[in-house]
């Protein structure tokens, strides 16, 4: 025990001798937290209508009219033609094209039924097929509205209708940032957590210090407890930062008990931290523990279900973000702040995240030798 | 010139000598671009659901099956009652609850009208809004088959057309995003790392004694990776048009020069980074935890920058990755030419410049 004391004071030491990773692993995420969610906004909304209007009836003006009123387009003008527009799109000043050919309002009126064109950018698909299907929903609306104007709809209906009411529970205003800014802290704390403890046992590597703690009869559990517990704190700092920001700035109250939510980060660090620990008990220089958790943590972070939804991924690539443990946190996150989940909703994840620490930890004492 | 090739050689041994980073070097980037392009999608498919159906007629059973059967959804639970729909949120278990009245197909055969009532896990409030209007749809669909295929008047039909991406799928998207994220982040890391370890052993004191100037020492550590990163930029290209079947529509040797160029851009930003740092630690925290996420939010690829508040339309500006991302997109798969991205080129060679010249101004030649 009193070995490890010492050791805990060596490390502690060594972190602040370094002013400058201290302020690195501190203000960075605090500033990054502060920015990225006013950033992370899916909503589509301000798509770049460009209308070809060849008819300039009223009824065509009356439809831009209506599409221009409902606040989800943009239009960025009349084209001439329909090449005109698609140099628009092109150049990302359009997203769509909606053409009105010539005659619209004659043959809708005489042959009971008429034409448009529209022509979506589908790069992005999920754009695409929202932003068209707010188009057509729009379209449709006026075309109702043409009808009444000619016809005499029944006052009472006879056709059997079916209504759909829709509510949005946990997140009644549908506000991003409730979902954003918990996802975030996680991906942070994980960045800073795998990086520092990747590089530090390589590190003493480097510069040759790892010979003199191996010549000590320092046990490596010891050892590695020694390289553990300093982070660990600095993460659950780096945590709390967070939760502050995150009620100050954006006024993220936590509907669970936040308990759960530090009860949870105290072994998900310890993953983190082991993963860390195991990559530099097998690497030799800085430059490759940095790669390989780069690798890693980039895999981890896009597939952790926080941009993407899980669900929709193919079956392989959801059986391997059961292997993730940012998956894990990110949705306890949002079950604890935004669903006011209790323990027992989140003990199976506490469980798994367990056995990941276990196991990673094992595993990095294992593979580190105090011969070389 | 002769010096600094054999400048440029010893850097070459350097990482000769190390084949676990090559390894990952050129084996991160295939990686990458195969998970990505098969596993990353923004749309939603297969949603877990809960439905809490009292009536049990045949009415809701259709509709039940159909909305079952629909790619987006996957039935999960079937409640029995109104309380146990909370707990289902709460374990994580659905996104979407669906709730039909006591009597669904009597309210609706007999007052001709009945309501259904969804519940959307909005902790995602992407998915909350996509999953309802989804089902929407779905009970849209089923109604008109009830109404029965009455022709109705003065109907305006739209003909859409999806361009570039009929299929409407991710790759499209996502390949140029993670080709600028790859480059960016593996050129700056690597550059920074290599510059600072010599000086953190010291060795950077003898290179710099040496009769090169030290500009040029400096850019012969950066010449490596640059060809290192043309071997990545090679095997994304094959790997986006073989295996994940995107085309590249305009000129290939255009793709190329402008990759080289994001490159450069992303060698001197590496440069810049080593230049203010001591410390190996510092660099990769700078590069990596400072940059990762930036890179990923700004570039443009994940959240529409028209979205954000005008401040940070500003931010995005000054991350190359934004201006790389919207060349690829417009060369690769709309096929234009130099015309149409000169501006987006002049402005990474002009980042290319200012980071340069910073670079060599902030760096100290001498011992403090």
């Amino acid at each position: 025990m009193k070995t490890l004391r010492f050791l805990l004071e060596k490390e502690f030491r060594q972190i602040f001798r370094d002013p400058a990773i201290l302020r690195m692993m501190f203000i960075m995420p605090v500033i990054q937290l502060i920015i990225l969610p006013l950033a992370a906004n899916y909503e589509v909304r301000n798509v770049k209508l460009a209308v070809v209007d060849l008819d300039h009836s009223s009824y065509s003006r009356q439809l831009v009219n209506k599409i221009k009123s409902s606040g989800y387009f943009l239009l960025t003008g009349f084209s001439p033609s329909f090449d005109e527009a698609f140099k628009q799109v092109e150049l990302d000043q359009a997203d769509i094209i909606l053409e009105i050919p010539a005659n619209f309002e004659k043959t809708l009126v005489r042959e009971n039924k008429a034409g448009l064109f529209m022509a979506v950018n589908a790069i992005n698909g999920v754009k695409a097929s929202i932003g068209s299907s707010y188009l057509n929903t729009i379209i449709r609306d006026y075309n109702q509205e043409v009808r009444l104007q000619w016809i005499q709809l029944p006052k009472f209906n006879n056709e059997p209708r079916i209504q759909t009411t829709s509510s949005n529970w946990f997140n009644v205003h549908m506000n991003y940032q409730k979902f954003m800014v918990p996802g975030i802290l996680v991906i942070l704390l994980t960045l800073v957590g795998a990086f520092l403890t990747a590089a530090n046992i390589v590190k003493e590597k480097e510069i040759g210090t790892i010979e003199q703690i191996n010549v000590t009869p320092v046990k490596k559990v010891y050892f590695i407890l020694g390289k553990l517990i300093p982070f660990w704190i600095m993460g659950q700092l780096v945590l709390t930062i967070g939760m502050i920001i995150g009620r100050v700035i954006y006024g993220i109250v936590p509907s669970g008990n936040i308990g759960l939510i530090y009860l949870f980060s105290s072994v998900y660090l310890l993953a983190v931290l082991g993963l860390g620990l195991l990559i530099s008990a097998y690497v030799h220089t800085q430059q490759q523990a940095m790669l390989i958790a780069f690798f890693l943590l980039m895999i981890f972070i896009l597939m952790g279900g926080l941009y993407t939804s899980i669900e929709s991924m193919p079956e392989w690539a959801q059986i391997v973000t059961r292997f993730n443990p940012v998956t894990y946190f990110i949705d306890v996150m949002r079950m604890v702040v935004l669903k006011g989940s209790r323990l027992k909703d989140i003990l199976p994840h506490l469980g798994i995240i367990a056995i990941f620490a276990v196991v990673l930890n094992s595993w990095a004492v294992l593979a580190y030798k105090k011969r070389s | 010139m002769k010096q600094f090739i054999a400048f440029v050689k010893k850097e070459f041994y350097h990482i000769w000598r190390d084949k676990q980073t090559l390894l990952i070097l050129f084996g991160m980037p295939i990686a990458q671009i195969m998970i990505f392009g098969f596993a990353l999608t923004n749309e939603v498919k297969n949603a877990k659901i809960a439905v809490l159906d009292p009536s049990k007629d045949i009415a809701s059973t259709t509709l039940t099956q159909r909305i079952d059967a629909s790619r987006y959804f996957d039935i999960m639970i079937n409640l029995q009652t109104q309380a146990e729909i909370e707990d289902a949120f709460r374990e994580g278990k659905i996104k979407l609850a669906i709730i039909y009245p006591q009597r669904f197909r009597e309210d609706l055969m007999q007052s001709n009208t009945t309501t259904i009532q969804f519940i959307a896990d909005a902790s995602d409030p992407n998915t909350a809004t996509t999953l309802t209007s989804y089902a929407n749809a779905i009970v849209q669909d089923y109604q008109q088959e009830l109404e029965g295929k009455s022709k109705l008047p003065y109907t305006i039909q739209t003909d859409m057309r999806m361009l570039y991406n009929p299929q409407l799928k991710g790759a499209y998207n996502f390949v140029p995003g993670v080709m600028a994220m790859i480059l960016l982040l593996v050129c700056t890391l690597m550059t920074s790392i290599a510059i600072v370890r010599e000086k953190e052993r010291g060795t950077m004191e003898i290179l710099l004694a040496s009769p090169l100037k030290p500009i040029l020492v400096i850019v012969a550590k950066a010449v490596p990776y640059l060809v290192l990163s043309m071997v990545n930029i090679a095997s994304i290209l094959l790997l986006s048009v073989f295996v994940l079947e995107l085309p590249i529509v305009g000129s290939l040797p255009l793709l190329i020069g402008e990759s080289i160029l994001f490159t450069i851009t992303s060698l001197t930003l590496g440069l810049l980074i080593s230049s203010i740092t001591a410390s190996q630690q510092v660099a990769m925290l700078i590069s990596l935890v400072g940059m990762f996420l930036p890179t990923l939010m700004f570039s443009g690829f994940m959240f529409p920058i028209e979205n954000m508040p005008i401040p940070l339309q500003v931010i995005s500006n000054a991350v190359p990755a934004k201006w790389y991302f919207y060349i690829v997109k417009a060369v690769m798969i709309k096929g234009l030419g130099i015309g149409a991205i000169l501006k987006e080129t002049l402005i990474l060679a002009g980042m290319t410049v200012f980071l340069l010249g910073l670079s060599i101004k902030k760096y100290k030649i001498r011992l403090a």
